[in-house]
């Protein structure tokens, strides 16, 4: 039997985060004692060009790989995902379940009529919030918007815990990292930031603690479940 | 005897290397130590096994999706764990590099994926006939224009006909397992032939997954190169001999006899590798289930995609079987044959547009109008278990992924 699983779809751009947002939340959901796998998918290493990561977790052991055809949660790290269709479905929240929950990083709505009333008829909700602007707000660069949507929806889904969360960060950036080469540029770009390492993890938490706390009162005044 | 080692190899056992490792013995390494759980990406675990398999040489060509797995390598060297690390030029030159390390008698390792592969093809069937025990990591990502780096298997379809050992992995952790093991199979000196170890590319590298790993003090004993059963570096005798100044340019009955009873010994040699392979990764095939009429038979991630779809079909109250094929070369004919006899309908899911493995199945089951060839999935796209179950309930058509995975 199909145990009760949690499929989040991170759409974005390269150079955002994506990726590292993924692996992040499933790091966390292992910290919590939950199965989880993620994988990126991406073509040629490139800034602005569309990249998707995908985070499944649940109570049971998860064989499922690659892009996420049908998910819970999707996550919308840019505008273009929606204006440009830098996503890998058509439209970005093509397969979306039931139930679901849409978080977009905008600080308009791009949703158009037909887009609401699909999502309507699926109950989907729809969070629209400024991550960048957050991100630029606590952590000073634009560069931390994937913490503030890792915050977002750790807030409104609960599907990882806050200490978890942080025991991920810890790992990702407080200890040496080897990436592909774009990933590691990008590494050092926002190290150098932070003038020390514990700088950048306590901005990075920081980020993700007030988009959690925005985005969990949002869930609570909705009165919206965690899964 | 399976996985014996030498004398020189034995005596190695319980020394230390520059590094503090302690060369252990393969069979405690494998089923004795302790394992501690890592959340690894799939290139981070073929550095965690790289450390612990005393590699002497690694020659590096970073096309993606191998290029973590190379430069985390490339970390391995400069710590020392490795002896010895070289960029190649190209694909091509890569692997003449590698089969040069080896005749010099090193435990050699590359990586390698999609049309890099191809370009490098020539040396495969050298590395056979010249009985190379090169381990080469194939992150599959397909070879056909219009280009994709994700996952596809096409290249693999090229490989089975070189004569290398070939594994089909399904995850980060038969990875790890295998690529330890892999050495000492390939190592054997009534084996001695390279081992092509595949996995889906980004769906086991890029995949952030729960691996066990041993202790990374302990390691594999070193290479012993007079375990080869060919001379080494002889220019005189076969294999070099015969490249050097091939018996077929004398075009003698003599010569053709040599050239095809080697081919012959190579085959043999892949053959008698199941019994020291399948004491190690616990047999050529996995299987669950078999009693069932339905049954999935698959290699490498389409083998997850298939559990996951069992899961779908239970719930819909139909019982299907699974079998995950690991060895592809040799290909475990008996195995099969075995249990697949009670099914009625085998559906053979595959990364990759031609459905090779399909072809294979095929041609070793009987009444194998039994085998539906699919879902193929191409191009790096994704097979949604649904897709799996949909096929399942369409016995007679082809169910395309547009027609099934997107709605």
């Amino acid at each position: 039997m199909l145990k009760k699983r949690t499929n989040i779809r991170m759409s974005g751009l390269g150079g955002q985060g994506v990726v590292t947002s993924a692996h992040v939340m499933a790091m966390a959901a292992n910290k919590d004692g939950k199965f989880s796998i993620s994988n990126p998918f991406f073509g040629a290493e490139k800034r602005m060009a569309p990249a998707e990561s995908y985070c499944r977790i649940g109570p049971e052991r998860i064989y499922d790989r690659g892009e996420l055809v049908f998910p819970d949660i999707i996550m919308v790290f840019h505008p273009q995902v929606i204006t440009l269709q830098k996503s890998y479905t058509a439209p970005f929240y093509s397969g979306i379940k039931k139930d679901g929950l849409l978080i977009i990083n905008s600080n308009s709505d791009l949703l158009n009529d037909e887009d609401k009333e699909h999502l309507r008829e699926l109950n989907v909700a729809v969070y629209t919030f400024d991550g960048t602007a957050l991100a630029l707000e606590i952590a000073g660069t634009e560069l931390a918007s994937n913490m503030a949507m890792i915050g977002a929806v750790t807030g409104i889904s609960k599907v990882v815990t806050m200490e978890a969360v942080d025991l991920a960060i810890q790992e990702r950036f407080g200890k040496k990292y080897v990436a592909s080469g774009g990933t590691a540029t990008l590494d050092e770009a926002i190290k150098k930031k932070f003038a020390k390492k514990e700088q950048l993890l306590q901005k990075n938490m920081a980020t993700i603690k007030k988009s959690y706390e925005l985005a969990s009162a949002w869930a609570e005044s909705r009165k919206l479940a965690a899964v | 005897m399976a996985n014996e080692l030498s004398e020189t190899q034995k005596s190695q056992i319980g020394k230390q290397n520059k590094k503090g490792q302690t060369y252990t013995d393969p069979n405690h390494l494998f089923f004795k130590a302790p394992r501690t759980a890592a959340f690894y990406t799939g290139s981070e675990v073929i550095k965690e096994a790289i450390r612990r398999a005393s590699v002497d040489v690694m020659v590096a060509y970073p096309i993606t999706p191998q290029s973590e797995a190379a430069a985390l390598i490339g970390e391995l060297y400069a710590e020392g764990y490795v002896a010895d690390y070289m960029r190649g030029e190209s694909e091509f030159a890569v692997m003449g590099q590698c089969a040069g390390a080896a005749f010099g008698g090193a435990r050699v390792f590359t990586t390698t994926a999609g049309p890099g592969t191809m370009r490098a093809m020539e040396n495969f069937p050298m590395w056979v006939g010249s009985r190379l025990p090169i381990q080469m990591i194939v992150t599959c990502r397909g070879i056909n224009s219009p280009l994709s780096i994700q996952p596809d298997t096409l290249e693999m379809y090229f490989l089975l006909g070189t004569g290398m050992l070939m594994w089909h992995a399904e995850t980060a952790q038969d990875f790890f397992d295998w690529m330890l093991m892999g050495y000492i199979v390939s190592e054997q000196p009534d084996v001695h032939l390279p081992l092509a170890l595949c996995c889906d590319g980004f769906f086991v590298t890029h995949t952030k997954d729960t691996v066990m790993l041993t202790p990374p003090e302990m390691c594999l004993p070193p290479y012993d190169p007079y375990r080869s059963p060919v001379v080494c570096m002889d220019m005189e005798s076969p294999p070099v001999r015969m490249m050097r100044d091939p018996f077929i340019m004398k075009s003698n009955y003599i010569s053709y006899m040599t050239h095809a009873s080697w081919q012959e010994e190579t085959r043999a040699a892949c053959e008698r590798s199941r019994k020291h392979t399948i004491p190690l990764i616990g047999g050529l095939i996995e299987t669950e289930n078999v009693d069932a009429e339905i049954l999935i038979v698959a290699s490498g991630t389409a083998v997850s995609q298939g559990r996951e779809a069992i899961r779908l079909l239970e719930d819909e109250g139909i019982r299907v079987g699974l079998v995950k094929v690991k060895s592809l070369r040799p290909f475990p004919f008996e195995e099969l044959r075995e249990a697949t006899k009670n099914a009625k309908h085998i559906f053979v899911p595959e990364f990759n547009v031609i459905g090779w493995l399909a072809t294979e199945l095929k041609a070793a089951l009987p009444d194998n109008h039994r085998i539906i060839a699919g879902p193929h999935v191409a191009g790096g796209m994704t097979m949604p278990a649904e897709v799996i179950v949909r096929k399942n309930s369409d016995l007679s058509g082809v169910f395309g992924y547009y027609a099934a995975g997107v709605s």
